[in-house]
């Protein structure tokens, strides 16, 4: 027989329990909004870290991307024939592309003299490179050779370029052991290959590397007619190019970058590292919580017991302080992980954000964490022996 | 004092019921071949000295314990053959009331009561409520229905006690020395309460009890000794 809500509503003993004991809750919800930041912080970090992997992926206006199937990450990149490039333009959805040269080049601090390896991309400066027109503006000074545009948010060890160049001073270093000068400005930002970016014209990037086989480059970026499926148009360039190229949409590309820090890096370890670090804080405090709770009311759980209370009832009474203390404690994790989100925004260059995903995830840990602490706790009420109280 | 016939049903029955504590070479026999019998409606006394064996008895009766030897049949079940699943059962039927008062102590006067009341199936939440604090009117304490325990004085807990003990609607009460922790007037007060409502619930009660004025109450009284009923004069 089933019985209604008002025929089976009883007094709510887990609620109570937890509220009367102010103190109690208190330590219990600080310890859970804890472990729930450590773990914000942690998987934010993470995967903050990773989209700055991709700074430079995420500028190009491109709906699909080629490289080359030996390409294992930004800082590895193999050339494939420029002609795939021309090969894809049959299809009737691509209406654009642009060949790009992709490499690693030192660069003379031209302060200090010292050198550093920057990542150098080299176009035709009236193709379509980045989504901002900016570049489209500054890219007519790079059609004279040996001219570069250097990215001002690159990293100090690069010499004082921008100052000096906004300064109105004639920038000249030395550039894989050649001579250029900068011709301008641009903002990318670094990643995690990077350190620093500069952007050239073919013409030049080849002059810098005569190894380079003609013909040859890195990436390969391919516009879409506006609707056009870009799955389809990819599985069916893949189809019809030699398998010299790999064919990714911007999103698989993006996340083919990703996936190599993420797989080849200890860095997703130490951050999931840190984030299991808290999940095994908070769950010591709730188990602490719950286990004490639990022994200071064993001679009135006991009571119940006699009363003719199941012990099933009495292990739902725990289990459900487990889920009110999980609910209760991630409500000030959540809140406190945006506020400290934006702080790390604001004070970093990182780009971390709140998701979904790590929203609901930082959740599952919590829950988890309060009923293996209630599990744990509930053997405690095995020694509740109705026997021993009179 | 009422007279008991015959004819009234019998609510505890027990015949030559052994227990022993411990084990091995410590294992002692604290209940000898104990033969009682109450009725339904019957208030019934126990004393003795300290250690003889009434609380022993009492968490038998009430099932809290596993029977060893004898037999115990309670309320029309007979203990022995009973599995945990069918104790606990049991023991709904059962009131208890303790010498410490044992409510819970996050939970208001009125909640303790419900606690007992909750316990009664196929009542809604509502008249559970009105039934918790009928009973608090009937023990005297309509005017304390939200404090918490810790506000209460030790006679007015013992009254929340009984009233959650007899919300559950039990057939049989079990009260180990309720008194212990009063003084003299409020546990006079108490046992007085404790038989009017038994009484009115035609609810048999047996009643552990050191304390030698409260002795008129019962119908009957059994003194017990090193684990024996003795045979009572009269
Ligand atoms: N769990 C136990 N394990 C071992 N021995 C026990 C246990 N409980 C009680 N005893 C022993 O059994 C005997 C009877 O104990 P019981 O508590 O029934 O006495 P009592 O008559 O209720 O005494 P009091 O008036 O002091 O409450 C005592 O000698 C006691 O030491
Ligand atoms: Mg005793």
């Amino acid at each position: 027989m089933k019985r209604s809500f008002f025929q089976s509503r009883k007094i709510p003993l887990a609620w109570l329990l937890l509220t009367r004991q102010p103190l109690r809750l208190l330590v219990a919800l600080a310890g859970i909004s804890f472990a729930g930041i450590l773990m914000f912080m942690q998987l934010g970090f993470r995967d903050g870290l990773f989209d700055t992997s991709v700074t430079v992926h995420k500028l190009f206006d491109a709906d699909l991307v080629l490289i080359s199937p030996r390409s294992k990450s930004s800082i590895s990149m193999s050339g494939f024939p420029r002609r795939r490039l021309v090969q894809a333009m049959a299809h009737r959805d691509v209406i654009g592309t642009t060949p790009v040269n992709w490499n690693f080049l030192l660069w003379r601090n031209p302060e200090s003299l010292s050198t550093r390896s920057i990542l150098a991309l080299g176009f035709e400066p009236g193709d379509p490179l980045f989504k901002d027109p900016e570049l489209r503006r500054k890219a007519k000074a790079l059609t004279n050779p040996g001219r570069v545009l250097f990215d001002k948010r690159s990293r100090d060890e690069f010499g004082p370029v921008s100052e000096w160049y906004e300064e109105g001073r004639l920038v000249e270093t030395e550039l894989a052991g050649k001579r250029v000068r900068v011709a301008g400005l641009i903002s990318l930002g670094p990643s995690f290959g990077a350190d620093g970016n500069l952007i050239t014209s073919r013409e030049t990037y080849l002059d810098l590397l005569p190894g380079t086989p003609p013909g040859s480059i890195e990436i390969g970026l391919i516009r879409l007619k506006p609707g056009s499926n870009p799955e389809a148009v990819v599985t069916s360039l893949k189809k019809s190019l030699p398998n010299d190229v790999a064919v990714f949409t911007r999103e698989s590309f993006i996340e083919f970058e990703k996936n190599y820090w993420r797989n080849s890096t200890s860095i997703g370890f130490i951050f999931t590292l840190g984030a299991v670090m808290g999940f095994v804080v908070g769950c010591v405090i709730v188990y602490q919580v719950l286990y004490s709770d639990v022994s200071d009311h064993l001679p009135e759980y006991a009571t119940l017991l006699a009363m003719g209370y199941k012990l099933k009832h009495l292990l739902s009474v725990v289990v459900r302080e487990g889920v009110f203390l999980a609910v209760m404690g991630y409500i000030p994790a959540y809140i406190a992980g945006l506020g400290l989100y934006s702080l790390v925004r604001s004070s970093t260059n990182l780009p971390i954000a709140m998701d979904l995903n790590r929203a609901t995830i930082v959740f599952v840990m919590i829950f988890l964490m309060c009923m293996l602490s209630a599990v744990l706790a509930m053997r405690r009420l095995v020694d509740a022996d109705p026997a021993e109280i009179f | 004092m009422t007279d008991f016939n015959q004819k009234d049903p019998i609510s505890i029955d027990i015949n030559g019921l052994s227990h022993w504590f411990g084990k091995g070479v410590n294992r002692r026999k604290v209940l000898n071949t104990i033969s009682i019998q109450i009725r339904a409606g019957e208030v019934v006394l126990l004393t003795g000295p300290s250690g003889c064996g009434k609380t022993t008895l009492l968490t038998l009766i009430g099932a809290l314990r596993k029977v060893q030897q004898g037999e115990v049949n309670v309320l029309g079940t007979q203990l022995g053959d009973c599995r945990r699943q069918e104790r606990q059962n049991i023991r709904r039927q059962i009131g208890m009331i303790f010498q410490g008062h044992n409510l819970l102590r996050c939970l208001t006067a009125e909640q303790n009561v419900q606690m007992g009341s909750d316990l009664l199936q196929g009542c809604s939440y509502l008249s559970r409520r009105n039934q918790a604090r009928e009973w608090l009117r009937a023990v005297g304490l309509d005017d304390h229905l939200g404090k918490l325990p810790q506000d209460l004085s030790g006679g007015q807990k013992q009254r929340v006690a009984i009233a959650r003990a007899l919300a559950a609607r039990p057939k049989l009460l079990l009260a180990d020395e309720p008194t212990a922790a009063l003084d003299s007037s409020t546990g006079r007060e108490v046992v007085d309460l404790l038989r009017r409502l038994a009484k009115h619930q035609a609810c048999s009660v047996l009643m552990v009890t050191h304390d030698s004025r409260i002795l008129d109450v019962a119908d009957r009284v059994l003194r017990m000794e090193d684990g024996r009923i003795i045979p009572s004069f009269g």
